[in-house]
C-alpha cells in the first residue's frame, strides 16, 4: 500500500504523506503534500477494530485528497493504537507528534496543554522546536475527556450541548473533588441542593483545567490541542482567563497528533 | 506495518551462581525451621544481621520474600487479603503481600525451591526502622501471630550529616537488643562471631559495590535489573564467605566483559539512572522496554543500598550503627540530591527514571521536588513514571511505554 516506487496515481498531489493518530477516544488521520499542506483528513471513533478504523480514515482522508494509496510515499502512527496500523512505516509516541504539530503551527517556545480522552499531557518546547520535557497525568481520568463523558452520560445531556451551557453560566459551581466518582457523587449533591445545570456544567469545565493547571508549569506562551478543546472552545476561554494571558489553539485542534505524525512522515520519506 | 525490533540482552553467566545461592540459601533455612535445636531470626533488609549471625541464627528476609511475591506477580491476588483485614491498599505492598500470602498459607518459595512448603517460623524478629515504619508493623503482626518476641532499632530521618551523637544513639540501641536475642537464642553473643560477621559483611559490601561500579563501563557490562536479582546475596547473605565467593565470580565475569567492551544489551545509545525501587512485577517487560529503545538503565539507588563501607570489625557496633545510618534512605533530600549528582557523573548517564511507587514513600524521590532541582543543576532531564513495587493494579502499562518512548526520543533529539 506504502510504496514509492509504483506509478503516482495523481501526479498533481503526490507524494503524499500520511500521520495516523488512534486515541482511546478517536483515530485521526492527517495527509499532507510534499509542501506541509494540510489536503486531506479524517477523524471518527476509535472502537474496537483499530486496524479496520485507521484503512477507514485513510480512505476518507485520500478521498478528500484526491489521492490514492500508491501516492503515498510514508506513513507514520501514533496513539495508543499506533502499532496496530497496517500501512504505517514507523511509529511515533503522541507526545513526539502533538509537539511537532504543535510547533509546525507556533514556530517558537511554546507550552503545549494537550486535553485527550484517556489523557493529558503537557509538552515544553524550545524556540527550536526541542523537547524540554512533558509530563503526563497518572491512571487517574481526572482532567480528561473520559471525566466530561462520564459527566455527560450522568447528567443526561449530549456531550456537544456542555459547551454551550457552561457558557450561559451566572454563578459557576465549584467542585472540590480529585476524582471522577467523588465529584459524580458532588454534582449530585449540587442538583439537589437547586443548582442551575449551567452553572454546575461551568464547574466541571473548571474542574478539568484544574487537574491540567496542577500538572506542571506553564511558560509565556500556551497553545491547547485535542478532541475536549476541539469541541470546547469556551474551556479554552476559561483556561486563558484562569492564566491572565491568552492560548494559542491550531486550526484543527484535534488533529494536531495526527498532522505531526504526517510531519514525521515527511521527513522519514525524504530521508529513504 | 511498523516492525518490532528484536531485542538484544547479553545475560550473565553468573546469575545461575546467584541462583544456586539463593536455592542453597532458602533449602538452610527451611532445615533449620524443622529442626528443634536451630533458631531461626526474621530481620529486615538493612536490619542488625551480623549480630544475629554472632549468636548463630538463621535469618530470614522478608522483604525478600515480598520481592518474588512482585516478581512472581502472586502479589496482585494476595494485597487484597490483607487489605481486608485492615492493612491499607494505600501502604507498603511488601507489608500487604506477604501478610496476604500468610493469610493464603502460599509463598512463591514452594513453586521456585521445590520441597519448600511454607517460609520459615520465626523465633524472634529484628527490625531496622531505616527502611521504614511499615517494616516494624509489618513484624508486629508476625510477633502476634507466632507469639514470639519483637525487637529493634528506631533510625533517624532525613539525616543531613550523621554525627557521634546518631551512632551512639543507634550502637545503645543495637546493644539493648541483645539480651533479649541470647535469651531467645539460648546463648551469649560471641563477640568473635559477630567481628568475623561485620568483616565478611564488609568485604561483601566492597565486592558488590565494584561489581556495580564496572557499569560505568561504556558499553556498561550491567543493567539496573540485572543488578535487581543479583543483589539476593548481597541482602541475605551478607556476614558470609558463600557470599562473598559468589560475588568474586561475579565480578571477574563483570571484568572480562569490560576488557571485551561487551554490553549487556545489543545497542547502548542512551545511558540511564534508575531512582527509586523496581516494579517487580514488569522486571522483563521493563528491561525490554529499555533495551528495544537502545536505552541502558545501568545505575541506580535501590542496587547501591546494600553497600555498607561503614562496616569496621574492630567496633562492631559503632561502625555498624554508622553504616545502618549512612544509607541514603534514611538521609536529608541535599545528600540525597548530591549523591545522585555524583552517580550520573560517574555513570556517565543521559537521564534519570524517577518511579514514583504509590505504596513506598520512604523508597519514592520525586514527590518534593527533587527532578526539577535536580535538573537545573545537572541539566539532565529526567522522567517520572507511575507504579508500584508489588501493586500492579497501581500502574499503567500503556503509560509506562508512552512515556519511557518519548522520553527517549526526547534524549534523541539532544543528541
Amino acid at each position: 500500500m506504502t510504496t514509492k516506487t509504483k506509478a503516482r496515481a495523481n501526479p498533481e498531489r503526490a507524494p503524499l504523506f500520511v500521520g495516523v493518530d488512534v486515541g482511546s477516544s478517536r483515530t485521526k488521520v492527517a495527509v499532507l503534500d510534499a509542501r506541509k499542506n494540510l489536503i486531506g483528513y479524517d477523524i471518527r471513533k476509535s472502537g474496537t477494530d483499530f486496524t479496520a478504523t485507521a484503512d477507514a480514515g485513510l480512505e476518507a482522508s485520500l478521498t478528500m485528497a484526491g489521492g490514492d494509496p500508491q501516492d503515498i510515499a510514508y506513513a507514520v502512527s501514533t496513539g495508543y493504537g499506533r502499532k496496530n496500523v497496517a500501512y504505517s512505516k514507523e511509529t511515533k509516541t503522541e507526545i513526539g507528534c502533538h509537539a511537532k504539530g504543535c510547533y509546525h503551527y507556533f514556530p517558537e517556545a511554546i507550552t503545549i496543554i494537550d486535553i485527550g480522552g484517556q489523557d493529558n499531557k503537557i509538552i515544553k518546547l524550545d524556540e527550536a522546536g526541542r523537547r524540554l520535557g512533558f509530563k503526563m497525568n497518572r491512571k487517574c481520568a481526572a482532567g480528561t475527556g473520559a471525566f466530561l463523558e462520564e459527566m455527560s452520560a450522568r447528567l443526561d445531556i449530549p456531550l456537544e450541548e456542555m459547551d454551550g451551557l457552561a457558557r450561559n453560566s451566572r454563578e459557576m459551581v465549584k467542585l472540590g473533588s480529585f476524582c471522577t466518582v467523588f465529584s459524580a457523587t458532588e454534582v449530585l449533591e449540587n442538583i439537589r441542593g437547586g443548582k442551575r445545570i449551567e452553572d454546575i456544567v461551568k464547574g466541571l469545565f473548571f474542574s478539568v483545567i484544574k487537574r491540567v493547571l496542577e500538572m506542571d508549569s506553564l511558560s509565556e506562551k500556551v497553545v491547547m490541542t485535542g478532541g475536549v478543546v476541539a469541541h470546547n472552545p469556551f474551556l479554552v476561554e476559561m483556561t486563558a482567563f484562569q492564566i491572565g494571558r491568552s492560548v494559542l489553539v491550531p486550526r484543527h485542534p484535534q488533529l494536531t497528533g495526527a498532522v505531526g505524525a504526517a510531519l514525521y512522515a515527511l521527513d522519514l520519506g525524504q530521508e529513504v | 506495518m511498523a516492525q518490532e525490533k528484536e531485542v538484544v540482552i547479553r545475560r550473565l553467566k553468573t546469575a545461575k551462581v546467584m541462583n544456586q545461592f539463593m536455592a542453597d540459601y532458602y533449602y538452610e533455612l527451611d532445615e533449620a525451621s524443622k529442626s528443634d535445636n536451630k533458631k531461626v531470626a526474621w530481620c529486615t533488609s538493612v536490619g542488625p544481621a551480623e549480630i544475629l549471625r554472632g549468636m548463630g541464627f538463621y535469618t530470614y528476609f522478608p522483604e525478600t520474600h515480598s520481592a518474588m511475591l512482585g516478581a512472581t506477580r502472586m502479589a496482585v491476588d494476595l494485597i487484597p487479603k490483607a487489605n481486608a483485614v485492615g492493612y491499607s491498599p494505600d501502604i507498603c505492598s511488601y507489608l500487604t503481600a506477604d501478610i496476604g500470602a500468610f493469610l493464603e498459607g502460599i509463598t512463591p518459595l514452594s513453586r521456585a525451591f521445590p520441597g519448600i512448603e511454607r517460609v520459615p517460623k520465626p523465633d524472634v524478629l529484628v527490625y531496622n526502622t531505616n527502611q521504614c515504619r511499615d517494616v516494624q508493623d509489618w513484624f508486629a503482626w508476625y510477633a502476634q501471630r507466632y507469639d514470639v518476641p519483637l525487637v529493634g532499632v528506631e533510625t533517624y530521618r532525613n539525616v543531613p550529616e550523621v554525627t557521634p551523637a546518631h551512632i551512639t544513639s543507634i550502637a545503645r540501641q543495637m546493644e539493648n537488643i541483645v539480651e533479649p536475642l541470647e535469651k531467645v537464642a539460648g546463648r551469649k553473643l560471641d563477640m568473635d562471631t559477630l567481628k568475623e560477621a561485620v568483616a565478611l559483611s564488609r568485604e561483601c559490601s566492597d565486592l558488590w559495590e565494584k561489581c556495580l561500579a564496572a557499569a560505568a563501563a561504556v558499553p556498561s557490562p550491567l543493567t539496573f535489573f540485572d543488578g535487581t536479582t543479583l543483589m539476593g546475596p548481597a541482602v541475605v547473605g551478607r556476614g558470609t564467605q558463600k557470599a562473598i565467593d559468589a560475588y568474586k565470580l561475579l565480578l571477574e565475569e563483570l571484568e572480562e566483559r569490560v576488557a571485551q567492551g561487551i554490553g549487556a544489551i545489543g545497542e547502548e545509545r542512551y545511558r540511564l539512572y534508575w531512582e527509586g525501587m523496581p516494579v517487580w512485577g514488569r522486571l522483563s517487560m521493563h528491561s525490554k522496554l529499555f533495551a528495544g529503545l537502545n536505552a541502558n538503565v545501568i545505575a541506580s539507588t535501590y542496587c547501591s543500598s546494600w553497600i555498607f563501607t561503614a562496616l569496621d570489625p574492630a567496633e562492631p557496633f559503632e561502625s555498624m550503627a554508622r553504616a545502618y545510618t549512612e544509607l541514603f534512605i534514611v538521609r536529608s533530600d541535599d545528600y540525597k540530591e548530591k549523591y545522585i549528582q555524583d552517580k550520573l557523573e560517574f555513570f556517565k548517564c543521559d537521564g534519570i527514571i524517577y518511579h514514583d511507587a504509590k505504596t513506598c514513600p520512604n523508597n519514592t524521590n520525586c514527590r518534593y521536588g527533587m527532578p526539577q532541582r535536580l535538573e537545573k543543576k545537572t541539566g539532565i532531564p529526567s522522567l517520572v513514571i507511575n507504579g508500584d513495587l508489588n501493586d500492579l493494579r497501581l500502574l499503567s502499562d500503556e503509560q509506562t511505554k508512552t512515556n519511557v518512548e518519548a522520553f527517549i526520543e526526547q534524549l534523541e533529539e539532544r543528541k
